[in-house]
């Protein structure tokens, strides 16, 4: 095999290990707009990273921390719908960042490649990042999962039992962000939410418990970054899209199953 | 009245918890004023009001969810309080069974938190999983340990959130209208039940109402509140009290039909003006022995 198809295949399967019970928080939380809000602000991190040249996943992290953290606080004030200060937000920051590439004369980059990611192109640096991504991961769901999954059931009952809930929030819009920074490489910023959302979609059907779906989210990710790549490779079109119209496919597909829950 | 055991009658009153004049306001609406109270081991009190008259402000200012702006909550050191919510809304993309969502709380939960799990300060240990099934046995629901939280009813979602409640071996119990939701013999038999609970674990209780007539039986102390304390004392004393006349109206006094032979009294207070539907039982004739 070569080196490069070998660093795709680690990177994919790494981001949907991770994506799978993430995605089912995202799910839960009936965040998956909240995702698109942050992935799109992930563009403006690239140019603010072009434009002060620092490393780009520093900068879309920063950016998605800011943006979380605004998000945050325009939940709080209740004049502004969430749905609406999250189309405001998402859209001006996609917006502004491809004003701001455009006007740096000099530098020429692969839009298409941020928006809908080159998996192909991934270094063992960036598998680094993946690594440290999952190292980060698995300790906050060690940390956090059943308590998290008390909050999503239950606010008032969680914070009655001492759940500290901005603590919990602030963790989870990080790891987020840390997630959308990473995976950005795999499936691009326009397609990072899906690779969260549908295999959790999909895991629902099959699960009676919070932690069977996550793991049955993992799995299904996992298999559409395979069957993603295997596909894009005989039909010579791009990975990333590639990759999200399979897991769309097994989504459609897992309704023909008989489920039991 | 509720029976008093010897050993209660022996000690004298430990309080568990006392809340001393306390104000909260919210959006410069004054909630609650100059609320003092207290509930003593082994005793259940109740908090009767209107809709709008802060029961549930008060409940989540003795949880500590709300901050009052003046006076303080005292609180017996190490004091394990069980809080029963009204309901909980399980989102329909989240599976959950009964079983899980009682092992909810701790670090970790299911068969994983239990051989892996470490111990945190939610919850001193996870529970062993015979313990799930005992707790929900003693509230009547044994049957349905392995439904989805999605298929109980109304009246089994409350035993269900009193059985969680009950597993952190609660020193204080808070019940937010434990029976709403629930038809007329459910309530009836959800009140026996906390009375029962009492007996066992000898905790306090702390439940609110806006349902007198049902509470009669199985509550100690009575706290009618409209954002002030307007009257407190046992069911029998709040009966003869003016303010409670007032506040509920003559109606609550009298006029009491029996239609359900099983000792149910029914009384929905949305405002004070507005006082309607009453289904009331055999009980009615002890009140007016007083």
């Amino acid at each position: 095999m070569q080196e490069f198809i070998l660093r795709a295949l680690l990177g994919g399967l790494g981001v949907a290990m991770v994506c799978g019970p993430l995605g089912c928080l995202v799910v839960w939380q009936r965040m998956a707009f909240f995702g698109a809000a942050l992935s799109h602000a992930a563009l403006l991190g690239i140019a603010i990273g072009l434009f002060f040249s620092i490393n780009f996943y520093l900068s879309v992290l920063l950016v998605c921390v800011g943006m979380s953290a605004l998000l945050m606080m325009m939940e709080k004030n209740r004049n502004v719908p969430s749905d609406t200060a999250l189309g405001v937000l998402a859209h001006a920051s996609l917006a502004l960042g491809i004003v701001m590439i455009s006007l740096m004369p000099s530098v020429r980059i692969d839009l298409m490649g941020y928006l809908f990611g080159d998996i192909l192109s991934i270094s063992w640096g960036d598998l680094a990042w993946i690594a440290g991504m999952i190292m980060v991961t698995i300790v906050f769901l060690i940390t956090y999962w059943n308590t998290i999954i008390l909050l999503i059931v239950d606010r008032e009952l969680a914070l009655a039992e001492g759940v500290g809930e901005q603590k919990l929030r602030l963790c989870f819009l990080g790891l987020l962000s840390l997630v959308v920074a990473v995976s950005m490489q795999i499936v691009g910023i326009l397609l990072i939410v899906s690779l969260l959302v549908i295999p959790a979609a999909t895991a629902r059907r099959f699960s009676a418990s919070p932690e069977s779906m996550a793991i049955m989210a993992a799995i299904i990710g996992v298999l559409s970054v395979v069957l993603g790549l295997v596909s894009s490779f005989i039909l010579d079109t791009p990975t990333g899209p590639s990759i999200v119209s399979v897991s769309a496919f097994l989504y459609a597909f897992s309704h023909l199953i008989p489920h039991k829950n | 009245m509720p029976k008093i055991t010897e050993a209660e009658t022996m000690i004298k009153p430990q309080p568990l918890i006392k809340l001393h004049e306390i104000k909260v306001s919210v959006n410069n609406e004054l909630l609650l004023d100059n609320i003092s109270l207290s509930v003593n081991q082994g005793e259940i009190v109740t908090l009767l009001g209107p809709n709008g008259a802060g029961k549930s402000t008060l409940i989540r200012t003795s949880l500590g969810l709300i901050q009052p702006q003046h006076g303080h909550v005292w609180k017996r050191a190490n004091l394990s309080i069980g809080y029963v919510p009204q309901t909980v809304h399980i989102e329909q993309t989240l599976p959950m069974s009964v079983k899980r969502f009682l092992d909810l709380g701790g670090r970790f939960g299911g068969r994983f938190g239990r051989r892996f799990g470490r111990n945190n300060d939610l919850q001193p240990k996870n529970t062993p999983e015979n313990m799930l099934a005992e707790t929900l046995e003693k509230v009547g629901c044994q049957k349905i340990l392995h439904s989805p939280m999605n298929k109980i009813s109304g009246g089994e979602l409350r035993r269900v959130l009193l059985a969680r409640a009950l597993l952190k071996k609660p020193e204080l119990l808070i019940l937010d209208e434990p029976t709403s939701g629930v038809d007329v013999s459910g309530q009836s038999a959800i009140y026996s039940l906390v009375t029962e609970i009492r007996d066992e674990f000898q905790c306090g209780i702390l439940l609110v109402s806006h349902n007198l007539h049902i509470v009669m039986a199985s509550t100690d102390r009575v706290i009618c509140l409209n954002k002030h304390i307007c009257c407190s004392g046992t069911p029998q004393d709040i009966l003869q009290a003016p303010e409670f006349v007032t506040l509920f109206g003559e109606e609550a006094n009298n006029g009491l039909h029996s239609t359900s032979g099983v000792g149910i009294y029914r009384h929905h207070h949305d405002h004070v003006h507005d006082i309607h539907g009453d289904i009331h039982g055999d009980i009615h004739g002890d009140i007016h022995k007083h």
